[in-house]
């Protein structure tokens, strides 16, 4: 309850004079905006559209690989079709594939959600006014500042079989050999690299609470427990969405760290990307496209559903806003 | 404006596949110089480029310059690509399916030279031209693609087995093990000594990477069996392919080989043979002066090396190096050709040798009295060359490596029983190579 009559005054004061305008001249904004967005559709186009197509239909193209009689290879380039996806899911690769897409999936919904628990602690710590503040916040963002594949290798050192992971369980491991102790290693380094960057999102989703409301649960006698569940979790929650969201995006791509910390061709750390990594890399490029392809279309699918279900907003609250403010603000004004 | 939060999401998609699939370069088109004659025309003086790796030495530069200043109207330059191999082996492709004439001189892996000639991306060197006689033949046969010289070798690189003289000593092992029973027998005797007491037997470089397949390959041709035969036939079903295998699987299993070794690349068996806990290391002739500087090495003069060892005799090296080719879609090949006959000749690898101490393909190099003096184990690596054999020399190289690798790490690690490994490899490489 706390939650709407506070909110409302910022977000509608901003707003007052547009409902009127808007009905106003709709064709002609409409048309001045797409002649002032027209710059940036094309940038869009270009660097962003063009990939794409151009990498869809390389996927629809396989490069040929027989050689003639003095050994040459016969250069040929052949439409396919849907060829290279086929093989994806039904070939001698599709056990690869399947490995790699659950290896992918796991890395995915292990590091986000532990990340997610730990960057909202850290949020909150952050955000508690001790008196080494600023100094905990900049110790707690180094690892996000770090590059990944130098990071990579220090996580590589930390798992060596001499190294200071052995020495502080006093077991010896092979971290970076095929196991699923691989595949600790690979969370275990990718959690300490980027919970920061979730902590930081939802420290500024947590700044922007205002004081008031938890003076106001204060007197009405709510627990710490109580505030954090009724109060900054609701209102934290569209930076921490959108804050998993990047996560998600971020974490279905992973390359660097798996290549670097375990190294290429172990099964139990295998991603899509570096699946599609190695099949470029043997010169299959149509194949290369085609994983990539659907690496693509599983994360359009998995950020549209989490748009949808949860409800992230990317841009900011305007949107969901623009409606219920208005009517929120006549309720204020006739309450006030 | 329902749809901006997806187009958000899309941008970052698109970032996505370009960074990951980086594969719309144009390599359509296709066809247009293949039909270059066999028999290459060097023609063509003036300006070109050397690309390379990273010169961490600084002596390339001064090679170059020395050439620069006898060739005021063909200078050349020299393009540093990054240190790791695969991304040079990237952006020589990526310059040859554009067909620049930006790369003249390609500094190439010795395995590269199958895939890259097969594809036209290498001038043909005619054979009269180019004067390989000197050289040590195993590394002329990696600049080779079907009986075709197509580069020269620039630096060699070969296996050798360091061992733990001291410790061979004080257990009373007089000379260097030639065969694996013998690496064994000698072990079992350090390790009863007081001065031996808990180093391990030996190591090599057994992570699944390139290095796996150096390892396998070897202990394969010591047994007497091939990876891939002088057909070009994959040969890995075989007793003798068995028997080299199983040499690095029953020494994993009854822990002669470290359980560790399983994770060791050159660097990391490096420190573990410096620290003085390992008394055989197969190894490349770079770890010679590095185990040999105080500080930071605990066996500083108290080892030595001889070549690999076999089943029933000497064992086989697999070749490592490099070599210099010109690119198919160069200009001034003339100068080109001159350039590599300046930086191969004697004179500039003996130069080469004393900065970098990267062994030459230059037999003679190896007898020299002065470069002995400086590098004692050129005479056990001038045996190991010769004795080597070059990795299968295939179109599609990436793919043979992965699945040495990926089988044979199987049955190191005791995934699958060593013949299973073995014939399933067979298949695969069958799959591979296309006679």
């Amino acid at each position: 309850m706390a939650t709407t009559t506070k909110e409302p005054p910022s977000a509608g004061a901003a707003k007052t004079p547009r409902p009127p305008k808007k009905e106003r001249d709709v064709q002609g904004s409409g048309r001045l905006s797409a002649l002032l967005l027209s710059p940036t559709i094309m940038v869009l186009a270009l660097v962003v559209g063009y990939p794409v197509i151009a990498a869809f239909r390389e996927s629809l193209y396989k490069r040929g690989e027989v050689l003639d009689a003095q050994g040459f290879i016969v250069e040929s380039e052949r439409f396919v079709g849907l060829d290279n996806y086929t093989a994806i899911f039904s070939g001698e690769n599709a056990d690869a594939f399947w490995n790699a897409f659950y290896n992918t999936t796991f890395f995915l919904v292990v590091t986000v959600s532990l990340e997610t628990v730990i960057g909202v602690a850290m949020a909150l710590i952050m955000h508690q006014a001790l008196r080494g503040r600023a100094f905990v916040r900049a110790s707690i963002l180094v690892p996000w500042a770090i590059p990944t594949a130098i990071s990579g290798l220090l996580w590589r050192w930390i798992f060596q079989t001499d190294g200071v992971a052995n020495a502080i369980i006093g077991r010896q491991i092979l971290w970076t050999t095929d196991g699923f102790h691989a595949k600790l290693g690979i969370i275990v380094a990718e959690t300490w690299k980027t919970a920061p960057f979730i902590g930081l999102l939802v420290l500024a989703g947590l700044q922007m609470i205002p004081r008031e409301v938890y003076e106001a649960a204060k007197v009405d006698g709510a627990s710490a427990f109580e505030q954090f569940r009724r109060i900054t979790l609701p209102l934290v929650k569209p930076a921490l969405l959108v804050a998993v969201l990047f996560r998600m995006l971020d974490a279905l791509r992973m390359f660097d760290l798996p290549f670097v910390l375990i190294g290429p061709n172990k099964d139990s750390v295998e991603t899509l990307t570096m699946i599609a990594w190695q099949e470029a890399n043997n010169l299959r490029y149509g194949p290369a496209a085609a994983y990539a392809t659907v690496l693509f279309v599983y994360i359009a699918v998995l950020a549209y559903l989490f748009v949808k279900l949860l409800g992230a907003d990317v841009i900011g609250e305007a949107r969901q806003q623009r409606k219920p403010s208005a009517k929120r603000k006549k309720l204020g004004k006739v309450s006030a | 404006m329902r749809f901006t939060p997806i187009v958000g999401v899309v941008v970052g998609l698109a970032l996505t596949v370009s960074a990951c699939g980086g594969d719309d370069g144009g390599d359509d088109g296709g066809g247009g110089t293949a039909k270059q004659s066999t028999e290459a025309q060097l023609s063509g003086r003036g300006p070109i480029t050397f690309v390379s790796g990273k010169d961490t030495s600084g002596n390339r530069q001064k090679q170059v310059d020395a050439w620069n200043k006898d060739h005021p109207n063909e200078q050349a330059r020299i393009i540093e690509l990054p240190e790791s191999a695969d991304q040079q082996r990237e952006q020589m492709i990526q310059n040859a399916q554009t067909k620049s004439d930006a790369y003249t001189i390609l500094n190439m892996d010795v395995v590269w030279t199958a895939e890259f000639a097969a594809n036209r991306w290498l001038t043909d060197l005619p054979k009269s031209q180019f004067d390989v006689s000197a050289m040590l033949p195993p590394t002329v046969a990696t600049a080779q693609y079907r009986d075709r010289l197509y580069a020269v070798p620039l630096n060699a690189d070969g296996g050798l087995l360091y061992y733990r003289k001291d410790l061979l000593d004080a257990a009373g092992v007089k000379e260097a093990p030639k065969t694996w029973d013998e690496v064994w027998a000698a072990c079992d005797k350090v390790t009863k000594t007081s001065e031996g007491k808990g180093v391990s037997c030996y190591a090599g470089q057994f992570d699944k990477y390139e290095g796996l397949t150096v390892n396998v390959s070897e202990v394969i041709n010591g047994a007497g069996g091939s990876v891939v035969d002088a057909s070009g036939k994959p040969t890995v079903n075989t007793p003798e392919a068995k028997k080299g295998l199983d040499v690095l699987v029953q020494a994993v299993k009854d822990g002669r080989i470290p359980k560790q070794a399983i994770t060791f690349k050159e660097e990391e068996g490096r420190r573990y043979f410096e620290s003085g806990k390992l008394l055989f290391h197969r190894q490349w002739p770079y770890q010679y002066a590095l185990a040999n500087k105080k500080g930071t090495s605990k066996v500083v003069d108290k080892f030595a090396v001889a070549p690999l060892p076999g089943v029933s005799g000497p064992g086989a090296s697999t070749l490592g190096g490099h070599n210099l080719a010109i690119s198919a879609f160069a200009k001034n090949k003339a100068t080109a050709a001159d350039f590599i006959k300046f930086i191969t000749s004697e004179e500039s690898q003996r130069a080469d040798l004393l900065a970098t101490s990267q062994a030459p393909p230059n037999a003679a190099l190896y007898d020299d009295p002065e470069l002995v003096k400086k590098f004692p184990y050129l005479p056990t690596l001038k045996a190991s060359i010769l004795g080597a054999k070059p990795r299968p020399i295939v179109v599609k190289y990436g793919d043979v490596t992965t699945a040495i690798q990926e089988e044979t790490y199987n049955a190191i690690t005791g995934k699958t029983p060593s013949d299973q490994a073995l014939s399933s490899l067979q298949t695969k490489l069958g799959q591979l190579i296309q006679p």
